[in-house]
């Protein structure tokens, strides 16, 4: 380009008017993508990692056995959980503790579950006021497990085929 | 070198011994071979097949465990025959295996988990049912899930060779084969626990920690058992500052890979609901949780009190054999200090008549090890089995190898060996029996016995099991005595042993100590005796013994981890004359009603696994191991409340900053305590006076001490010993007791009402009659005369 060219486009701005014409074109003619959330939601997958949940049997057994592989495998050390003999002879937790502000929602706990019980849900719109609100017990766990069941089911089914 | 075989494993030259077999010469050599069936405590059975391998010029592959070595043979454990085989293998043995690892209690330390991810195929080709096998019920240790068995045999070998006796069976075969039991809930080895370390799948385990862990979260910590004198290495499993289980840490020359189920299941008192956990001072009738420093200087003010009034000689402390080496150090550097000598761990024993002349600490005479060698040796008093449950285990070896094993015991106890000789004598005639048997050494060695025992000894009467008992003893190129933790509490001790000392000395035998609690050798070395300081020097001035100190009562005593109603000598009285005690300072790690009614300061001290210390075992090896856990609660280590005391007291010498130093101040005042077993007789103990009824105060197994009796599986085995009498037949028709459900027992003015039975294990008028359990403790000395009268 010749100086003389160049000396023209800058006196008169030239690349901004080209900017300012990308700002136009999608002011005018472009589809918006911004989302009015909380009024719109992003859809989300199926295989969504959110809050967690405990899951029960159709006939309301809670389906963990005590197993601690989620514990073990969890990077972040979130959970915790003891075990004991219940009075009918199985297996179960006494306690299932996961400290979510210590999780990084990696989904390895739901990977290693062997029977589907704990599950990461689409449910990210929670919060806690206190510290201890962040901290799930199982009781807790398995009230959002009680209230997703469906939405649960049928992310977990949605999924099935690519497993 | 010309005596061994040159073989080669996966191209390794290796020199082994003819007779080795494949697998064990790949152990040494560090090579892995799959096993299940195989173990090297066990015999070979070789049923698993997991362990195959190639052979070159073999047409198939062979088991390892099953193929001795020969000269050239090539083995090869990684080729792809033996891979081959090895896979299909698995295959057959996860055919029936259930895929229930996510509940198994086994998973994480299953062998066959482990094997199946190295040998295991991702999909079964098997799409029949699998085989469900019934549960069995082994009792309160061990839990069975029987559809997980694989056959491999080795808890029906353990039973067989190791625990003795036949417990566990199989029958059916093939697919029917399954692991039983000859009758519900019989499971009764003192060594049972261990079939469920052996187990390599799930079919086996723990009761007590059923479901509540997983082996990956657990830290394993070293410990040593204070329940018996062998000093058993332990394991101790932590979780989140919590025991969760002891599993036996190896240890060769002392106890095996294996572990007593006292040792191996007391753990479950740790978390007892009567654990003390405050220190507290009774003011007036209240009990007051207070502070440390509030309870010591309330202890210190009390004690001090009873010294300015009543003098020094009015202090004592009775102390556990079960304490540390440095809490036993420490108690008796504080109470010397205070000038008293009034200190003793043999709390049990009733003769002390020979203490000036024993030996400077009980001794077995030779290594654990060692015993397992002996061609010949003699009982007396010991129901070994149950009392050192490790050391019967190596005396049981001995047997298998043609030793010839005999007892005098004053009940017929159920050993699990073959005794050459087996004499059950009255308890009162222990010493006749012995004297007998020294009589035919004399006779049959032309030598000459102290003079002091002559006269005794003489009038003995020798008959043809004597003779070969003494026959035995001479003839054997290594014999023992063991003098028992049963005889121990007899009456008539110092006479027992004045003869089991001419017996050893005519037989050329060692003589061994077996004494209760896991530090009574440590408690003599540190100077836990009324007559002896630490390192078993002289002192001036003998104080009272355990005995005396329960006879005279005195005004201010310390109770160091005991609990009088049970683990004195006379109970009864122990209890009268503690209540009646100024000020007594009860420093333990539970807390009972009876300690509310005669304490007057509570100190929380911590049980074995919350505490660093040491234990002497009867080898004499000194062991130390840290704590497993944090305190519970305010319960501090003993050997810390010591040392404040110490402070408090304003004694000298009592600034240690760790266990460590205290350990070291007495390892410099022990380095020349010799290992001696044999006393020097100068005069003829006293001889019994016959009552009509004598009581066989036996301590059973699972009442040894206070955290065996709060372990709730223990005390639901068959070994768990109730309250009650046992007569032979005779002396039941002879007092009338025929067909009597329940009698009283009268002793000291006391009595109690206990049921009866009729065994015949008990000698002519002796009533066994058990100590240390509830319902004795109104009772007096555990072998004193009794009266029972019919209800």
């Amino acid at each position: 380009m010749s100086n003389a060219a160049r000396f023209v486009k800058s006196l008169f701005l030239f690349e901004l008017w080209q900017g300012l014409g990308v700002t136009l074109r999608h002011f005018l003619f472009v589809r918006k993508v911004t989302l009015q959330y909380p009024e719109e939601k992003a859809p989300i997958s199926p295989r969504f990692r959110g809050l967690h949940a405990l899951r029960r049997y159709p006939n309301g057994e809670e389906r963990c056995i005590a197993c601690k592989l989620c514990e073990v495998v969890c990077p972040a050390l979130a959970i915790t959980i003891e075990s004991e003999q219940r009075a009918d002879g199985t297996r179960r937790t006494t306690r299932y503790d996961i400290d979510l502000t210590k999780c990084i929602f990696c989904g390895f706990c739901e990977e290693s579950c062997p029977v589907d019980s704990i599950v990461e849900t689409h449910i990210y719109e929670y919060h806690g006021e206190q510290r201890g609100d962040l901290y799930m017990t199982k009781d807790k766990l398995l009230a959002v497990g009680d209230k997703y069941e469906a939405e649960i089911a049928a992310a977990r089914g949605h999924d099935a085929r690519y497993r | 070198m010309s005596d061994l075989l040159n073989i080669e494993i996966n191209g390794r030259p290796l020199q082994v011994k003819p007779g080795t077999m494949v697998i064990e010469a790949a152990d040494d050599a560090g090579i892995v071979i799959p096993r299940f069936c195989y173990h090297r405590k066990l015999s070979i059975a070789a049923n698993c097949r997991m362990c195959l391998v190639e052979v070159e010029k073999a047409p198939k592959a062979v088991p390892a465990c099953a193929t001795p070595v020969t000269e050239g043979m090539k083995v090869f454990t990684k080729s792809s025959k033996a891979i081959e085989g090895q896979k299909s293998v698995m295959e057959f043995l996860l055919i029936n295996h259930p895929l229930d690892c996510p509940i198994c209690d086994q998973g994480g330390e299953c062998e066959l988990q482990d094997l199946a991810m190295g040998f295991g195929k991702d999909v079964s080709r098997y799409h029949e049912n699998k085989r469900v096998v019934r549960e069995k019920n082994l009792g309160a240790l061990i839990a069975t899930d029987m559809t997980r068995c694989i056959h491999c045999t080795r808890c029906v070998r353990f039973g067989r060779e190791i625990a003795g006796i036949m417990e566990l069976g199989a029958s059916g075969r093939g697919e029917h084969m399954e692991i039983e039991t000859y009758m519900e809930n019989a499971v009764g080895s003192e060594l049972s626990g261990n079939v469920i370390d052996l187990c390599p799948v799930g079919a086996l385990t723990s009761k007590p920690y059923r479901y509540s862990g997983r082996p990956w979260e657990n830290n394993s910590i070293s410990a040593i058992s204070p329940h018996d004198c062998v000093g058993s290495n332990l394991a101790v499993e932590v979780r989140r500052n919590r025991v969760m289980r002891v599993l036996p840490y190896e240890n060769e020359s002392i106890n095996e890979v294996w572990l007593a189920d006292r040792d191996r299941f007391s753990y479950t008192a740790l978390y007892a609901e009567d654990r003390l956990q405050q220190p507290m001072i009774k003011q007036g009738e209240t009990w007051r949780t207070v502070d440390w420093e509030t309870a010591l200087s309330y202890a210190v003010e009390g004690l001090q009190r009873v010294k300015t009034a009543n003098g020094a000689e009015q202090l004592g402390a009775l102390v556990s054999p079960t304490a540390t080496l440095e809490e036993l150090y420490l108690i008796q550097k504080l109470l010397r200090g205070l000038g008293s000598n009034n200190i003793d761990h043999r709390l049990r024993q009733q003769d002390f008549s020979d203490q000036e002349i024993a030996p400077a600490y009980p001794h077995l005479g030779q290594a654990i090890a060692d015993v397992e060698n002996l061609q010949a040796a003699l009982l007396i008093g010991s129901y070994t089995r149950k009392d050192q449950p490790l050391l019967a285990h190596r005396l049981r070896k001995a047997a298998k190898r043609g030793a010839k094993i005999s007892a005098v015991n004053s009940i017929d106890y159920d050993f699990n060996l073959r005794l050459a000789q087996n004499r059950v004598v009255h308890p009162y005639v222990m010493p006749t029996e012995l004297a007998a048997i020294a009589k035919a050494l004399a006779q049959q060695t032309k030598q000459t016995v102290p003079s002091a025992l002559q006269g005794f000894i003489e009038k003995a009467q020798v008959d043809a099991a004597h003779q070969q008992i003494a026959t035995d003893l001479r003839e054997a190129t290594s014999s023992s005595l063991f003098i028992g933790s049963q005889v121990m509490t007899q009456p008539n001790l110092a006479l027992i042993r004045a003869l089991a000392n001419v017996i050893a000395t005519l037989s050329n035998s060692t003589l061994g100590y077996l004494p209760e609690g896991g530090n009574a050798t440590g408690a003599w070395l540190a100077g836990a005796i009324p007559h002896r300081g630490p390192g078993a020097t002289a002192i001036s001035g003998a104080g009272k013994t355990a005995a005396q100190m329960v006879q005279d009562g005195l005004r201010g005593l310390l109770l160091w981890q005991i609990e009088p109603e049970f683990d004195c000598a006379d109970p009864a009285k122990a209890m009268q004359q503690i209540g009646a005690a100024d000020f007594v300072v009860a420093a333990s790690s539970y807390i009972t009603d009876t300690m509310r009614s005669y304490a007057d300061v509570l100190l929380p001290i911590t049980p074995y696994t919350e505490t660093p210390g040491t234990f002497v075992n009867i080898e004499g090896r000194w062991q130390s191991f840290s704590a497993s856990v944090k305190p519970m609660g305010e319960a501090r280590p003993g050997w810390k409340v010591l040392r404040v005391l110490g402070n408090f007291f304003k004694q000298i010498g009592f600034n240690y900053l760790s266990s460590e130093e205290v350990r070291g101040e007495l390892d410099t005042l022990t380095v020349n305590v010799a290992a001696d077993t044999r006393s020097d007789i100068q005069q003829s103990p006293a001889e019994l006076v016959r009552p009509d009824l004598v009581r066989i105060g036996h301590v059973p197994m699972y009442a040894v001490d206070a955290m065996t009796r709060r372990a709730p599986p223990l005390q639901h085995t068959a070994d768990a010993v109730t309250a009650m009498v046992a007569i032979n037949a005779a002396t039941a028709t002879r007092l009338g007791l025929q067909g009597k459900s329940r009698v009283n027992v009268k002793q000291n003015g006391q009595s109690v009402s206990l049921p009866i039975y009729i065994e015949a294990a008990v000698p002519d008028n002796c009533a066994f009659i058990p100590v240390a359990v509830p319902g004795c403790e109104a009772l007096g000395q555990s072998y004193g005369a009794v009266e029972l009268q019919g209800e």
